[in-house]
């Protein structure tokens, strides 16, 4: 057993921390709130010249050929200053489906222009009157015989104002699950952000007889919710290793102020209130660490993961809303001030958690691998 | 990164564990009832349990696993810390009666600092299991602040003369000696002051009071030394060392958590849960048991986890005293966490003490809901972790 990161892997973290540190710290978070894209185009293909949106992408396309590790620890680094943008979108969601389920054509066409940070991707899954999964989803894809047609309106679709294609999912044609690639310029779509918590750009998206070509398919038609299953228990993952970012920032910070502020005449941190905090929350940074990283190591190594998945989910969540709330607490009144960019981390916290299912809906799907019934 | 073991670990693991099945009583784990974390339930509840656990430890003598870790030259196999480890893991996931400290602690820590003398009068008898010893650290006003100890020896001739008292002296009197720090310098500084001795149960003038636990049994009890003389060669190492051998001592100690008890208990659990129904729907479909459950599991996989940690971080040569606090921390919430849920799973039912009247789940709950107590208490209260983490981890100010 070797829990340490190999050298290489070591430098990919290393080196994340240090570029995004410098091209984009979490008080870009404050300047890129009210900006109508969200991000900087500048960063973006900095990234690309990093190799960062194909760290996943084989070599034959023009990627790293990296593994899932590789890309939880540019994640985990972008938790660290709680990066917007459409990283997550296009690298953890849009390019992992295309390399799962595309066709050599579409693989070809698509893969290396993803590498090249010149396509930016977006998953659209959740609706209203749904839940977490993949249940009760009522948009429908119906074929027509020359083309397919798409109806319905989505939540919560991370960038789709600024995407080339939104990975959509219906009901249909039939029974089961599609998904299909959608231009959003196309007739009947319109996209608009939604104002969510932790400032992301997520939007509405809505399909009105939109007619999707057969090149467009992703997949089998009808015949995609287990793979939807898995790559949302890989997103889930994903999302937990941004959390290990996000909670690993704030107790560093936290650690800090209390060495640094000083109230009767001592540095708060020397009160033993504070330092079992502080021991608190390594407890519960290390353990999200070690959680998720032996998730994604089983994922890298091509294992079973699903149960080791949840659990990791279930307790970044709960560890992610602990430790934000304790940074809060130790940093005081200052913290509660919108300048102060603590809140950014807390915002975070919470919004990593409800990603691809709360702390409730992994242990619930922990509780079915416990096999209780 | 690796999250797997060796081939090698793998088969030493699987060559114990088909020892521990051969060698365990067919009907010891309806009877074993330790509750991971506690320290309550280390007595047994019956002559035959004691029998059974006495024929446990000869075999382990005998097929060469009593003392699996030490070096090769003193019998043992020179295990690695992620193989001890595994020892650990497995032997306390069949609640094997195997946990002996004199093997675990003072035997290996005898041989990394003891004088030669100390290695021929000890360390053959341990490796028999014919030398079993208590720990004598804790004093009425040293628990937490075991630098305060009071108790003295006092160097006259080839003796030492020990006066004081003792405290939550487990398994005392079941022992043969007591492994005893003592003040030997009464002017020096508070950490080098203090030594080891050896100390004979019998030797005139140890006198030794049971404390009858909350859960009934008799596993503490207080030792008194009143001019008790002891011969200078059960000094163990250099006098006023203690402290620092204490240390030593603690190294051997980290991986001693009984780890695998909790993932058993967490399938006591889940097995009780299975198999009950309540209002005409099975048990396991009622989502506050689920999540319970479910919050469990993640935590005894983050405790497993943090376990493995240690150990990897003790064959890399460091000494991982602040993440085997976190590891001490994360143990010992988890049971009184596992404690607490098993009583709301069983509701009215956690009442039943007695398996012979119906108690669920051999009556563990309630034992456990009353040793978990101990958990957070004792090896250095929750408390003690978290100042040490905070300190020595994140260098937080002590002033």
């Amino acid at each position: 057993m070797d829990l340490d990161l190999t050298k290489e892997q070591g430098f990919i973290k290393s080196s994340a921390r240090e570029f995004l540190k410098k091209e984009c710290p979490v008080s870009t978070v404050r300047e890129m709130r009210d900006d109508p894209e969200g991000f900087s185009r500048n960063v973006w293909k900095k990234m690309a010249v990093l190799g960062w949106q194909g760290i996943m992408i084989p070599e034959e396309y023009d990627g790293m050929g990296g593994d899932f590790l590789d890309l939880a620890l540019i994640l985990e680094a972008m938790g660290e200053v709680c990066c917007n943008g459409p990283f997550f979108s296009t690298v953890a969601l849009g390019a992992a489906a295309i390399i799962q389920w595309g066709t050599e054509e579409q693989k070809k066409e698509l893969l290396p222009q993803i590498s090249k940070g010149n396509l930016i991707l977006s998953l659209a899954v959740a609706e209203t009157h749904q839940w977490y999964g993949l249940d009760g989803i009522q948009t429908t894809l119906t074929d027509t015989g020359q083309d397919l047609v798409l109806n319905g309106a989505k939540l919560f679709v991370e960038n789709a104002h600024i995407s080339d294609y939104i990975l959509c999912v219906a009901q249909g044609p039939g029974e089961g699950l599609s998904v299909v690639m959608v231009d959003p310029r196309s007739p009947g779509v319109q996209c608009s952000p939604l104002n969510t918590f932790a400032y992301e750009k997520q939007c509405s998206a809505t399909f009105h007889n939109v007619h999707i070509p057969r090149a467009n398919i992703l997949g089998t038609l009808g015949a995609m919710r287990e793979g939807l299953e898995g790559l949302q228990e890989f997103a889930a993952l994903a999302k937990c290793l941004e959390t290990v970012g996000v909670i690993q920032a704030a107790f560093e910070q936290s650690v800090e102020y209390a060495k640094s502020r000083k109230q009767f005449g001592r540095a708060i941190g020397s009160f033993q209130a504070i330092q079992h905090h502080c021991a608190n929350m390594v407890v519960d940074v290390d353990g999200a660490r070690l959680i998720s990283y032996q998730a994604a190591w089983r994922v890298a190594q091509g294992l079973p993961a699903s149960v080791e998945i949840s659990m990791a989910k279930a307790w970044t969540g709960e560890a992610a809303k602990r430790v934000t709330a304790l940074s809060h607490q130790i940093h005081g009144a200052i913290s509660f001030c919108d300048e102060f960019d603590l809140h950014f981390y807390y915002r975070k916290a919470k919004a990593c958690e409800t990603a691809f299912g709360d702390v409730q809906y992994h242990l619930d799907k922990t509780a079915d691998r416990l096999g209780l019934v | 990164m690796e999250f797997q073991f060796t081939e090698k670990e793998l088969a030493f693991r699987a060559e114990l564990e088909e020892f521990i099945k051969s060698a365990l009583p067919p009907d010891w784990q309806e009877r074993a009832r330790s509750w991971p974390g506690g320290y309550g339930a280390m007595e047994y509840d019956s002559e035959q349990d004691r029998k059974d656990a006495e024929s446990f430890k000869q075999k382990m003598v005998d097929e060469g696993w009593f003392t699996v870790s030490w070096p090769k030259e003193y019998g043992g196999r020179g295990l690695s810390n992620m193989e001890q480890a595994i020892y650990f893991e497995r032997t306390s996931y069949y609640r094997a009666p195997s946990l002996n400290i004199a093997t675990a602690i003072m035997g290996p820590t005898i041989l990394q600092i003891g004088t030669e003398e100390n290695k021929e009068d000890w360390v053959p008898g341990i490796a028999k299991g014919e030398i079993e010893m208590w720990l004598g650290y804790s004093e009425p006003d040293a628990g937490s602040d075991l630098a305060s100890i009071r108790t003295t020896a006092v160097r006259e001739g080839d003796e030492y003369v020990l006066n004081g008292q003792k405290i939550w002296s487990s398994l005392a009197h079941a022992s043969n000696y007591g492994w005893v720090i003592a003040r030997t310098d009464p002017d020096g500084h508070r950490h080098r002051s203090v030594s080891i001795i050896v100390v004979d149960n019998n030797t005139p003038g140890v006198a030794i009071r049971p404390l009858i636990n909350i859960i009934g049994v008799h596993s503490f009890n207080e030792v008194f030394f009143d001019n008790v003389r002891v011969p200078a060669r059960n000094l163990i190492g250099q006098e006023n060392m203690g402290f620092y051998y204490l240390m030593t001592a603690l190294d051997f100690e980290r991986l001693i958590v009984n780890i695998g008890a909790f993932k058993h208990g967490l399938e006591m659990l889940c097995g009780y849960v299975k198999r009950t129904e309540r209002g005409g729907k099975p048990l396991g479909a009622d989502p506050h048991v689920r999540r319970k459950l479910a919050e469990i599991a993640a935590r005894v996989e983050i405790a497993y986890l943090f376990y493995w940690r240690t150990a990897t971080l003790l064959d890399q040569g460091k000494i991982p005293s602040v993440e085997s606090s976190a590891l001490k921390l994360v143990t010992t919430e988890l049971s009184r966490m596992l404690a607490n849920a098993s009583m709301e799973i069983l509701g009215p039912y956690s009442m039943l003490m007695d398996p012979a009247q119906g108690a669920p789940m051999n009556g563990m709950a309630p034992r456990g809901y009353l040793d978990c107590i101990s958990a957070t208490i004792g090896a250095g209260t929750s408390e003690i972790q978290r100042n040490i983490i905070a300190t020595r981890g994140l260098g937080l100010p002590s002033k």
